[in-house]
């Protein structure tokens, strides 16, 4: 167990480091237009990327995971919190594994 | 004043602390199904702080892999939060001190940059002390109750449970996405990247930490090019 112990910590700091550091040495103001409206698209193409295929496989069954994807989408749409949403998904690929 | 930064950053988080409930569940499930005991997966879920990287580490720890190795691909799926923290420091009040950095910077994850990257105008550090302190809580009993309830949940909700995480990411972008459609263009020219990275054989040397950073980099460096913000102060302003 010690050495699970050592990984975990290992695995702290390089989550930490890189969350931390452009925030504790970056203090100037970027001033390039440019560098500004790529930095204010980040988010979104970070989640797209992130969810994006890999929602499919994350519950082990491809087609429930597909109604689910459906059914956050929908509820995203018309938009509901983050709660609602994820909760949706959950309960829609529960009841359709039982069909697929 | 303070007082209210911080209340008010702490019912923006609610929503992402209850979104992490579910998720963190799964990772207390895993976690202890794969043999790790209680005490440490709740110490995982408290020191990582973040979803896709300790699930990726704890996988590889009970795969006996080496401390090297454990290290670089945690690594590799987290440097998108540099991107995440460089876009913070610019949001950030210039006046927070360094050691409350250190702190923020703790917090930084998916969902907690992305609602406080939407807010407008500067963040305060109590602001974001608010924001981050529901979903730390959330996160951290999430994988409690995981753990300790463990084998008593039924394979096919602890499944289903596994998709809570890519949902919260759909509620987050799909609002903005559908006001604005070069926010809209960014998300689909980011996925179909990935798509590629992941798809196509020649680049299955890429793994997924990387295929993230690379998707992200691509689209979002194209996006400034092709629909350029009108002007600084109001970043809702985009071209529409």
């Amino acid at each position: 167990m010690t050495k699970a112990f050592i990984a975990v910590i290992l695995m702290a700091l390089v989550t930490y480091i890189p969350r931390v550091l452009p925030l504790a040495v970056f203090r100037k103001e970027i001033r390039s237009p440019y560098i500004k409206t790529f930095l204010y698209y980040v988010p979104y193409a970070v989640l797209g990327a992130l969810t994006f295929p890999d929602i499919f496989s994350s519950t082990g069954n491809l087609y429930p995971a597909i109604c689910g994807t459906g059914i956050a989408l929908l509820l995203a749409y018309f938009e509901r919190s983050l709660v609602v949403v994820a909760l949706g998904a959950i309960l829609t690929v529960f009841l359709t594994s039982f069909l697929f | 004043m303070k007082q209210n930064h911080f209340k008010y950053g702490f019912r923006r988080g609610i929503p992402i602390a209850l979104g992490y409930i579910p998720v963190s569940f799964t990772f207390g499930l895993m976690a202890v199904n794969g043999g790790l005991p209680v005490w440490l997966a709740i110490f995982i879920s408290a020191t990582n702080l973040t979803s896709a990287g300790q699930f990726a580490g704890t996988n590889l720890i009970f795969a006996s892999a080496g401390y090297f190795e454990i290290a670089l691909t945690t690594f590799i799926i987290n440097i998108r939060y540099m991107l995440m923290s460089l876009s913070l420091s610019q949001k950030i009040d210039g006046s927070v001190t360094l050691l409350k950095r250190l702190f923020i910077g703790f917090g930084v994850t998916d969902e907690i940059f992305s609602v406080a990257s939407m807010e407008t105008g500067k963040l305060s550090a109590s602001y974001m002390f608010g924001l981050i302190s529901g979903p730390f809580a959330g996160w951290t009993l999430g994988t409690a109750a995981g753990a300790l309830i463990c084998s008593a949940l039924p394979e096919a909700l602890s499944n289903a449970m596994g998709i809570a995480l890519y949902g919260m990411f759909i509620a987050i972008i799909i609002p903005p996405a559908r006001k604005s459609k070069s926010v809209l263009c960014i998300v689909l020219f980011a996925i179909v990247i990935n798509c590629l990275l992941k798809y196509a054989p020649i680049f299955s040397f890429i793994s997924a930490g990387f295929r993230v950073i690379i998707s992200t980099i691509t689209a979002a460096g194209v996006g400034a090019v092709l629909f350029p913000m009108k002007e600084e102060s109001d970043a809702k302003e985009v071209a529409k």
